[in-house]
């Protein structure tokens, strides 16, 4: 072997007589396909040892918050859609229910529920897109197919009440888009039938496999304390040992009526991450039942919502009163009192909060999302030194966040 | 009594500075920057909120007074109740505030980018960049005298650009932020959805 391509002495030793290696820069991403989405992670790596890592975020920024201090309350709607994308029914739910505090609108029940079924299926399916990507980032690429033959029959759903697959925008502030179709209801109970045990023949797939096992148990661990000081919030959290979920905590929408358990873990790691996000899907769909069976009638729009939402079309044709309104809505926006609102909601990746500062009128002061995943990703740099190269995957895959929400 | 009209109670018969501020919901202080901390701490370790949930940056517009203002929301994982406090940067042009992040590490990031979306200096942050935005970002975009459409700024990559040889070209924007259509009927004109109308086709937008 010729001199210069000779490799350096591995055995090197350090002071104290310990091998070291030269540590080793590496970036992950911002495109790699465990990182879902557009995550970098600068590490330095001694050996297959992570040393330090340090997440760069921020490629998927859009200026969300910018771009909402610039239009209409309801405008906003379709910009929540893409928070985070795979729960798009929930963001609109928590969006809506923020604003409806700064109007102090009384949402009908019927109303309270249609969001409740939809941001349970809502959540169902962004488990189930968490639980095959996690799959797949350990190695096991059958469960993404289980996962989404499932998920094709939400968004068959999905589509039937708000005309998208994936965008929804179904909320509006003081209601929703439009009341449930002919039947609709039949159907999500009867999707929650089959789904049961489809879920259950998915998570067979992962509970007991020894593979998955050792990719997931014990890696990652977050303590109680650090989950709570880091802010994390939702599967990652209640994983970590800490039993606070809004939905039981602080209801809103109704929450209140539902009878639904909350899962928590016990050690913290990606295994027990897996074991809660799984477990919610099986109170998700429990949720949903008890919803479909007693789902109220009446309104599905609140009274005060006529000063908002745009009236019907024949009626801004034929009246005067309902056309001067609907230039109003359309030129200045629904006028909304001053004060300063923060709601929190319980949405698959961890708590969505929207903090509106109001002046009046019919754009926000100021609007700042907080997002799950920013929050639950914060904790990366802590949690990853010391693990494996390879145990980066798994740690990303098992913390299930969302680019789209996390920069905004 | 809920816990979050006890502590606020407490922290207004505690510190003279502390007063209360109008809310819609969740009980509310302002706190002057100098007890901005000991108000925190006294949150998070005798009245049980231990969890901070949002910092959120506000510009109340160029010339108002105080310009700037951080909204912190902390939570309480045991009462599961909110108290918001807030705090003015005392200057202006160079707003600064202590760091939570010494209380809790989720703070980092928070603060993070409240500095880079506004600007304000954290005291004490352990590593205060931006966060968002890329490293050497010359503006702060949620500012108010910031406009929605923009401004034009050399994009981050400078090896990229001394190797290549190309400046980075923004992408062709034909009418505004939100335009529907290209072609035919300039939608940014038939549809005026963006407030901010400074700048369309015919007037180019503003430059730093």
């Amino acid at each position: 072997m010729p001199a210069e391509h000779a490799f350096p002495d591995s055995a090197a030793k350090n002071a104290s007589g310990e091998i070291e290696a030269e540590r080793m820069s590496i970036s992950m991403g911002p495109s790699h396909p465990s990182t879902h989405g557009v995550l970098r992670l600068q590490m330095e790596l001694d050996g297959e040892v992570v040393r330090k890592a340090e997440p760069v975020i921020g490629y998927l920024h859009r200026g969300d918050e910018k771009i909402a201090e610039n239009m209409t309350y309801n405008q906003f709607v379709p910009y929540t859609d893409r928070l985070d994308y795979l729960a798009p029914l929930a963001n609109n739910m928590a969006y809506a229910i923020a604003v409806e505090k700064l109007a102090k609108l009384e949402i009908p029940p019927r109303c309270q529920a249609i969001r409740v079924i939809t941001a349970e299926m809502a959540r169902i399916s962004a488990h189930l897109l968490g639980l095959g990507a996690f799959g797949i980032d350990v190695g096991a690429w059958t469960v993404f197919l289980y996962s989404f033959t499932e998920r094709e029959k939400l968004y068959k759903l999905f589509e039937e009440l708000t005309g998208a697959r994936f965008t929804t925008s179904y909320s509006r502030i003081g209601g929703v888009t439009r009341d449930v179709p002919e039947g609709w209801t039949g159907r999500v109970n009867a999707f929650c039938e089959q789904f049961l045990p489809r879920l259950e023949e998915t998570l067979s797939l992962l509970t007991r496999s020894r593979i998955f096992v050792d990719r997931t148990a014990g890696i990652g661990v977050i303590s109680k304390e650090d989950a709570i000081a880091y802010g994390l919030t939702g599967p990652n959290l209640r994983a970590s040992g800490v039993p606070l979920d809004l939905r039981k905590d602080k209801p809103y929408s109704g929450y209140e009526q539902y009878d639904f358990d909350v899962p928590v873990g016990t050690k913290g790691d990606g295994y027990d991450r897996y074991l809660v996000r799984g477990e919610e899907m099986r109170q998700s769909a429990r949720i949903i039942r008890q919803a479909v069976a007693r789902f109220p009638g009446g309104s599905w729009q609140a009274e005060g919502a006529r000063r908002i939402v745009a009236p019907p079309k024949d009626r801004v044709l034929t009246s005067m009163e309902e056309l001067i309104q609907n230039f109003m809505i359309v030129t200045e926006g629904p006028q909304m009192p001053a004060g300063e609102v923060y709601f929190e909601a319980e949405n698959p990746k961890g708590a969505l909060g929207f903090f509106i500062v109001s002046k009046g009128g019919g754009v926000p002061w100021r609007l700042k999302i907080r997002a799950p995943s920013f929050c639950n990703l914060s904790i990366l740099p802590k949690v990853c030194v010391g693990a494996m190269m390879a145990d980066i995957v798994s740690i990303l895959g098992s913390l299930d966040f969302v680019m789209g929400e996390c920069d905004r | 009594m809920p816990a979050a009209i006890d502590a606020v109670a407490a922290l207004k018969a505690r510190w003279a500075g502390v007063t209360d501020r109008p809310s819609l919901d969740h009980p509310a202080v302002n706190v002057p920057a100098s007890d901005l901390l000991g108000v925190l701490r006294s949150l998070k370790e005798e009245h049980g909120f231990d969890m901070l949930t949002d910092v959120a940056g506000v510009d109340w517009a160029a010339g108002a007074r105080p310009r700037f203002t951080v909204v912190y929301h902390v939570f309480s994982t045991s009462r599961h109740e909110y108290v918001r406090v807030a705090a003015d940067c005392a200057d202006d042009a160079a707003p600064e505030l202590p760091s939570a992040a010494g209380l809790w590490p989720g703070a980092d990031w928070h603060e993070r980018e409240a500095f880079d979306m506004f600007g304000i200096r954290f005291a004490g942050h352990p590593d205060l960049r931006r966060i968002l935005m890329w490293d050497g970002y010359p503006h702060f975009p949620l500012r108010k005298d910031f406009p929605l459409a923009g401004i034009e700024t050399v994009l981050p990559d400078a090896e990229v650009v001394a190797e290549t040889g190309t400046g980075a070209i923004a992408a062709p924007m034909a009418g505004g932020p939100f335009v529907a259509a290209q072609g035919g009927t300039n939608m940014g004109d038939a549809e005026p959805r963006a407030k901010d109308e400074s700048w369309s086709e015919r007037r180019p937008k503003p430059n730093s």
